[in-house]
């Protein structure tokens, strides 16, 4: 168990490709931290780079206070959980969770014990004779994870080792690894580009886009708070509506509503305000300020309804009480303290 | 699919039927050849059904040879046949598996070159080069060995690319995997490269020894010494100086012996077969 | 290559070693002095050797006999390749009816293969023997006075059917798992829309199965180019006359029995130049058939 620490880690490939740019990240012992981001924003080479598959191009890597930047992975006292899982197909369960111990010289009862033990806490005891091939998607993804366990190792590596898996067993699976890593108390990262499965994992986030960090913190805190309109439309399912509006003291205007704006937004005069679909109710027609929903579609979701449609000419969304009908027009008020302002420039932030 | 045509479907037994005939014919024929005794030839045309000299004739030629023409016993050269049909594809397989996985999973200066200098190979079949590489094989004192019947042959750039394309698409997370679990490059190969690529290596095996033990053109002109003869050159030999009165049961003899082991082979081996003969072609 | 490599440099060189060091001595650097030899001349004692440019060539292409072996090749090529990808083209068809017996016939139709050419080649030989072979004999009745040691024409019918039968089995092969690989859901579709079997097999199997065919006209063309030495050697040695002296054995004869190294040498390069042209079409096929 261990801390893991990056200071100014960078990644350049061979051909000029720079897939990471300068990351400090401190990441505390017992820690399950979670790297989410979209596709391409080098998530998983920062996560290959603390591994030791990725050569680090600038900074430096620390396991446990050791500075690991030129330490084999073997060496590195991590282990890891591929997406695609890569056991060994020729071998059997049981061979594939030993192989790693055995390569370290473990003596055979240690071995048995651990394998045994993994096996119980995975509930994969009764397929430890049979070879991957043999066994479900998901029953792979617990061997893959007892691969990492009896190993006992410093620190978990993760690279998005649910989304081979159907949506419901990805959602069990998710609990599972909960559990296990606050069971073991192992330092975790965790890569995903699923933010639904990063909230629900992370003690910590981390929102990457573009190789740079947009923001660091609790999922709570990056749901209330995003850093930008990049987190605020990537962290939240729907996605936070995101709308051009006009600044008029401190208040936003867009069209015929008019909206507070939080404290210490500079005036400017335009703004990015965000409102989460959640967060914005009906009220009674005519209401003074109030935004006017033009319906397009709407969709049943059974607990909510999400009613789709454009304010002033902007895509809008808002998730509602499935309760009578819903008319051609909406009106609709945020919650107190639910308007988020982005500068409209950089979508930095603003109060 | 329903379809219901008679005439289609006997015509296409017909065809295969006339197919496997027409096979089958020159091996029957030469069998029941080398069932017969010498003088039986003589009548004119070649007897149809099988004689009574079977025994005689594959005992002599197993054991003895064709001493008249020099010929070592069969027994031999098919020894010989043998360790150059085991030798050619043990070595080919060998020294392509691990060009391969040097090319494939290392990263060193040269790496681009080696593999279109292993590419060029290609086109340069022994045919075309034939003197000079003759003339190195002598220099190197190498004619009349088994070495200098093997090792030209050895170098492959079909079995490399064949190895090559299986290691691509086996994915790159079970390296990664491996060297986490503490593998280094040696034991990377063994434990895991090996294994998982078993099935190809059969199917190489299969087409490697059939086109070791078929060599024709080699063996001739590096072996004078009648102890080094292959069966498959040999036969040739055989024919040659007994062309004034052939004794066509004994080359017949000499001719089903050297085609039973790699014909065996294909008929026992054949989804091997199969499969090794479509990807080396890729 | 890998995502991520092994870094032990010394280690890969020596993997790569043994193929480099074979690849260098045995075909390499014999190609490459090939090549110098085309361009030089020894004297009546091989003690000289000068240089003499294109000499070579141009008494290479000055031989009528050489004219002639070029001649005797296409031939002999044209007619190995096409009397083999027919035969076999129509086997598999036949095959592809069939629905239990196939993988029976398929076994009984594939082991020619494994016959080495030499073998098939002595067989053959046999078989067409004008004074004891039934082949002859069935000729003769028939009114045809079949001798491969005298005519040219039985000779050269005698090479093609030896050098064509086990590249049979080989084309078959690749045929029916070509046929195989052609969805049948295609082929439901043509029925539904009223196409019969013979319909069928010129609008939809043939044009689909043109790559496999186009890929086995190479192979083949460089099998009756370059690997039918040994069915010449067994059986005709060439001859009467020429009439079967394809280029491959023809260097041999020239080179090694009669150890005329500068027209050997010229001869090689042609046939370098050859299987050079031959492979560019093969991998110009690859290449365009990763496309699809
Ligand atoms: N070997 C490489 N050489 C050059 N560029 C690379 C290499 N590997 C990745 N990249 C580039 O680096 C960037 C980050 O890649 P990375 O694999 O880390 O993304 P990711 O966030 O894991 O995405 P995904 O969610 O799709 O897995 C991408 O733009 C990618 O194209
Ligand atoms: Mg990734």
């Amino acid at each position: 168990m261990a801390a893991i620490t990056l200071e100014a880690v960078g990644k350049t490939y061979t051909g000029g490709v720079t897939a990471v740019h300068s990351i400090d990240l401190d990441i505390a012992d017992g820690e399950f931290l979670v790297l989410v981001g979209p596709s391409g924003c080098g998530k998983s080479t920062l996560l290959r780079m603390v591994a030791g598959l990725e050569t680090i191009t600038s900074g430096s890597v620390t396991i446990a206070g050791r500075k690991v930047n030129e330490v084999e992975p073997a060496d590195r006292d991590i282990a890891m959980v591929f997406q695609n899982y890569a056991l060994y197909p020729h071998m059997t369960v049981r061979q594939n969770l030993a192989y790693g111990l055995k390569n370290r010289k473990m003596a055979k009862a240690e071995i048995d014990r651990r394998v045994d033990e993994a096996a119980k806490i995975l509930e994969i005891g009764a397929f430890l004779d049979r070879k991957p091939r043999a066994l479900s998607g998901g029953q792979r993804q617990r061997v893959a994870m007892g691969r990492a366990i009896v190993r006992e190792p410093a620190a978990f590596l993760f690279d998005e080792p649910l989304s081979n898996l159907d949506a419901k067993l990805r959602v069990q699976m998710r609990g599972e690894i909960k559990q296990l890593q606050s069971r073991l108390g192992t330092t975790s990262i965790y890569v995903t580009h699923d933010q639904l499965e990063a909230m629900t994992l992370a003690h910590r986030l981390v929102v990457l886009n573009g190789g740079a960090i947009e923001q660091v913190g609790t999922p709570i805190e990056v749901y209330r708070k995003p850093a930008s309109t990049f987190v605020a439309a990537f962290i939240g399912s729907p996605a936070m509506n995101l709308v051009q509006a006009q600044v008029e003291g401190s208040t936003a205007r867009l069209g015929s509503a008019v909206l507070p704006l939080p404290e210490g937004v500079t005036p400017g005069p335009k703004v990015t305000i965000g409102m989460r679909p959640e967060s914005v109710k009906p009220v009674a027609p005519g209401t003074e300020g109030a935004l006017i929903l033009k319906t397009a579609y709407v969709e049943e979701l059974g607990a909510h309804r999400l009613v789709h449609g454009q304010v002033e000419g902007q895509n809008f969304v808002c998730a509602l009480d499935p309760e009578g009908e819903v008319g051609d027009t909406l009106t609709l008020m945020p919650e107190p303290g639910a308007v988020h302002a982005f500068s409209a420039e950089t979508g930095k932030r603003l109060g | 699919m329903v379809e219901n045509r008679p005439v289609l479907n006997f015509l296409a037994h017909l065809v295969l039927i006339i197919g496997v005939a027409i096979v089958a014919f020159p091996i029957y024929v030469a069998f029941i050849a080398s069932t017969h005794g010498p003088t039986d030839f003589l009548s004119g045309l070649i007897p149809m059904t099988p004689g009574h000299n079977i025994w005689h004739t594959y005992g002599t030629m197993l054991t003895d040879g064709m001493k008249s023409s020099g010929m070592p016993p069969l027994s031999l050269q098919m020894g010989n046949s043998l360790i150059m049909a085991l030798t050619i594809a043990i070595g080919k397989i060998a020294i392509s598996i691990i060009s391969a996985y040097a090319i494939v999973y290392f990263k060193f200066p040269g790496r681009g070159i080696a593999f279109w200098l292993i590419f060029i190979t290609l086109m340069m079949p022994v045919e075309v080069r034939i003197l000079p590489t003759y003339k190195v094989v002598a220099e190197l004192g190498m004619l009349n060995t088994y070495a200098g019947l093997t090792i030209p042959l050895i170098a492959s750039a079909t079995a490399t690319f064949l190895f090559r394309q299986v290691f691509l698409t086996i994915p790159d997370e079970l390296m990664e995997a491996a060297r986490i679990d503490g593998a280094g490059p040696l034991k990377f190969f063994w434990d895991i490269l090996l294994p998982m690529s078993r099935n190809n290596i059969a199917a190489l095996f299969v087409i490697l020894f059939i086109y070791g033990w078929n060599q024709y053109l080699w063996p001739l002109i590096v072996t004078t010494d009648t102890s080094h003869y292959t069966i498959v050159m040999g036969i040739k030999r055989m024919a040659d100086v007994t062309d004034a009165q052939p004794q066509w049961n004994y080359i017949m003899a000499t001719a089903i012996l050297a085609m039973l082991p790699p014909v065996l082979v294909v008929i026992f081996m054949q989804k091997l077969f199969v499969k090794g003969l479509i990807e080396t072609e890729k | 290559m890998k995502r991520t490599t092994f870094n032990q440099r010394a280690l890969a060189y020596l993997l790569i070693a043994p193929q480099m060091a074979v690849t260098i001595v045995f075909f390499l650097w014999p190609t490459g002095q090939a090549i110098v030899q085309s361009f030089q001349q020894e004297d009546a004692f091989g003690l000289h050797t000068n240089w003499v440019g294109f000499a070579n060539y141009q008494a290479l292409f000055a031989d009528p006999s050489y004219i002639q072996s070029l001649e005797v090749t296409v031939i002999f090529t044209v007619a190995v390749t096409f009397s083999s990808l027919i035969v076999a083209l129509l086997l598999a068809l036949a095959v592809d009816r069939t629905v239990k017996a196939g993988p029976t016939y398929t076994t009984l139709l594939v082991w020619p293969y494994a016959v080495a050419p030499a073998v098939v080649g002595v067989l053959w030989w046999f078989l067409f023997n004008p004074t004891i072979g039934p082949l002859p004999y069935v000729l003769g009745q028939m009114g045809y006075n079949w001798d491969h040691s005298l005519h040219g024409q039985d000779a050269m019918i005698l090479v093609v059917i030896a050098a064509a039968w086990p590249q049979v089995s080989y084309n078959f092969l690749f045929f029916v798992a070509g046929l195989q690989s052609i969805p049948a859901s295609l082929r439901e579709a043509a029925a539904i829309d009223g196409a019969g079997p013979v319909k069928r097999f010129f609008t939809i199997t043939l044009p689909l199965l043109s790559p496999t065919t186009f890929f086995l006209m190479v192979v083949n063309l460089v099998y009756a180019m370059f690997n039918t030495f040994p069915v010449i050697h067994a059986t005709t040695q060439g001859g009467p006359a020429g009439s079967t002296d394809i280029l491959v054995f023809k260097v041999y004869e020239d080179g090694f029995v009669g150890l005329n190294l500068g027209s050997s040498a010229a001869q090689s390069v042609v046939l370098l130049v050859i299987v050079i042209a031959l492979t560019a079409v093969q991998f110009g096929w690859v290449e365009r058939r990763v496309q699809y």
